[in-house]
Order: C-alpha cells, then structure tokens, then sequence
C-alpha cells in the first residue's frame, strides 16, 4: 500500500509544482526533504535509545508485570469468553501491558503469540472469532502512558510546553478505544440478527 | 510546574527504583534496551527519508494547500483544522508518514499553534490500523476479518474528531 501512496505523493507534487510554476520550490524541497529526514531522527535518536533503554528496565524490574496485573479487570469486561487462567489472556494483558508502555518492540511478539493462541481456540476457521477481532480493535487504538516520539518532535520544533498534550492524548485515546469498543459489540449484535 | 511535567521524571523514577528493588543489573539492562532503540532508529531512517521528502515536495508544490483549501468548507464547520486533514488520512496507513507529516505540520505551522496542537494529539493517540490489522491476522488462518476494519476505522474517526475538541477544551 506504501508503495503506491509513496509514488502517487511525488507524482501530485511534480505535477501540481508544474501548474502552478513552483517546480523551482518542489526541486528545492527533494534536496531540503532528504537532508531534514536526517536530522529528524537524530533528533530522536539520543531519546529513543534512552527510553528503549529504561523501557528494559521496566520490563525486567516488574513495572510491566505490575502493570499487567492492574489490567486484569478491564480484560476480563472485554474478553468475557476467555477464562483468566488462560496462555491467550496472559499474552492479551502482557500485550496491552506493554503496548501502554510504548514498547513497541516487546508488544508485538506478545500479540502475535495472543493471536495464534486465539486462533487454535478457535479451531482454525476462516472467519475470526470475537475475541480476536476485539484484541486486534485494542491494537489498533494506541493507548500509551507516555507518547515518546510526538513530545520529542514538539521539543525538537521548539515547542514552549511539549508535553502538555499528554493529558489530552490520554482522554482522547481512551475515548477513541470506548468508540470503537461499543461499534465492536454494536457490528457484533447486527451481525447476529 | 505542572502534571504533565511531572509524569516523566516520576514514571523512570518508579522503573530505576522498582528495578533495583528486584535486583537486577540496572546499567547493563538499560544498555542492552538502548542497543535496540539505536538499532530501529537506524532501521526507520530510509523510510523516514523517503517519505520525509515526499512531504516536504508536497508542500513545496502547493498540492498540500490546494487540498487543505479544498476541504476546509467541511473541515470549518466542525472547527477542525483543515491543514491537519493530511495527518489525518495518513495515520492509519502508515506510521513512518505519521511522523514526516506531524514533523512537516509543526514546522509549517509552529508546534504551539492550533494545528500543531490538534496535529500531536491525534498522532498520540491513535495507531497504524492497516499496518497492525494485516501483521495480526497474518499470524492466524483467518480470512474473514468480520468488522474488525470497519470499527478500528470508527474509533481512528473518533480519535481524529475528539483531538480538535480536546485541544479547544483543554489547551
């Protein structure tokens, strides 16, 4: 999908730089573009290694396993069909755990692991189960304690405040999940009938 | 000093105490974890060029204004910010566009302006859906993903609309 939408960005920009004679300014941005991309992650380098780092931490010392284990209750309102002693609940709750901690690197194996658990529950049939479709709607909806990268671009654009949108971004996330939580259990109903 | 302020320096504070309360190797841990940022930093960097670039030849060209412009008559009605329209459509495809389109936003327009507020919260707050859906059921034999896409899509909806009006109610 990147593949076209990549080529189908620099195309409108060449054409539409052609009509409106900014073909000067579109040739400017290539070489401005490519040398900027640059700087923007090693802008975020320094506080990416960082945070992956302390991030280790975390999940070696127990804040992730804490974490999980304050979960337990919301998972067990989603995912009223899966018993909490349950592999593919333990990997849902260590996958949200992390997810919450913007680990990314340490949620996705667990939430593939979740799905293929998912999946022999399920008896490898073609049409998803409910809990699957609702562990992958969570994935889709970030909700993260801390959104690392966009507080650091809004530092290393000069922001006054940068990280006064976390508050928003948690209220606005968590709303976001509830939408689609409720439309997940609306689809679910009108499928029924 | 404010909530927000507080949230980072407190939340490594727990995870070093919390670390050396287990026992474990702290310094050597963290390395180890630092080694991996440093290795997908350098991962993303091509792609973040590549598309970096796109962005910026978009702006350059006047094509990003023509269709801010464009859609603004639908975007004024509801107080959106229409020049965040392009993060908008990106984010759910692609998560390495989300952060040239972000960066390109809070240049253009500064990261304390109105965009660039409502621009960071939408991209905190929600997720690559296409990516994440393919990559999961990729790991299973399902081939009917029942409505899973279409309430992902609703709540990456919902997250776009709520940014605006968290913005206007809470900055």
């Amino acid at each position: 999908m990147l593949n076209a939408i990549w080529a189908f960005m620099i195309i409108i920009a060449v054409i539409t730089g052609f009509i409106t004679g900014n073909l000067s300014l579109v040739a400017k941005a290539v070489i401005e573009g490519a040398s900027d991309g640059v700087t923007l992650v090693l802008g975020m380098l320094g506080v990416m290694c960082f945070w992956t780092g302390i991030m280790e931490i975390a999940e070696k010392g127990g804040v992730m396993r804490f974490i999980s284990s304050l979960l337990r209750p919301v998972t067990k309102l989603l995912f009223k069909n899966l018993n909490k002693n349950e592999p593919a609940m333990g990997a849902i709750v260590m996958n949200m755990a992390a997810n919450l901690l913007g680990m990314g690197n340490a949620a996705t194996p667990l939430g593939l692991r979740a799905m293929q658990l998912l999946d022999e529950k399920n008896g490898g049939r073609k049409k998803a189960s409910h809990e699957m479709c609702m562990f992958v709607l969570i994935n889709t909806a970030s909700i993260q304690l801390i959104p690392t990268t966009v507080i650091l671009l809004r530092q290393n654009m000069g922001s006054a405040s940068p990280g006064e949108i976390i508050l928003p971004v948690w209220l606005v996330s968590v709303a976001a999940l509830l939408v689609g939580v409720l439309s997940i259990k609306l689809f679910r109903k009108a499928e029924k009938k | 000093m404010s909530i927000s302020d507080m949230i980072l320096p407190l939340f490594i504070g727990i995870i070093i105490f919390s670390g050396l309360y287990r026992g474990i190797p702290i310094f050597d841990t963290f390395l180890k974890g630092a080694k991996e940022g440093l290795s997908n930093a350098f991962s993303i960097l091509p792609s973040i060029i590549g598309l970096y670039t796109a962005v910026c030849m978009l702006r350059a060209s006047g094509a990003i204004d023509l269709i801010c412009h464009g859609l603004s008559f639908l975007t004024d009605k509801i107080g959106f910010p229409s020049e965040v329209l392009p993060l908008a459509l990106l984010r759910p495809v692609s998560g390495g566009a989300s952060v040239a389109v972000l960066s390109d936003v809070l240049k253009t327009f500064g990261p304390d302006s109105f965009p660039g507020k409502v621009a960071s919260v939408i991209a905190g707050s929600t997720e690559t859906t296409f990516y994440t859906m393919t990559v999961y059921f990729a790991a299973t034999r399902v081939k009917d993903t029942r409505y899973t896409l279409k309430s992902a899509l609703l709540a990456d909806l919902a997250g776009i609309l709520f940014g605006a009006v968290a913005v206007r109610l809470l900055l």
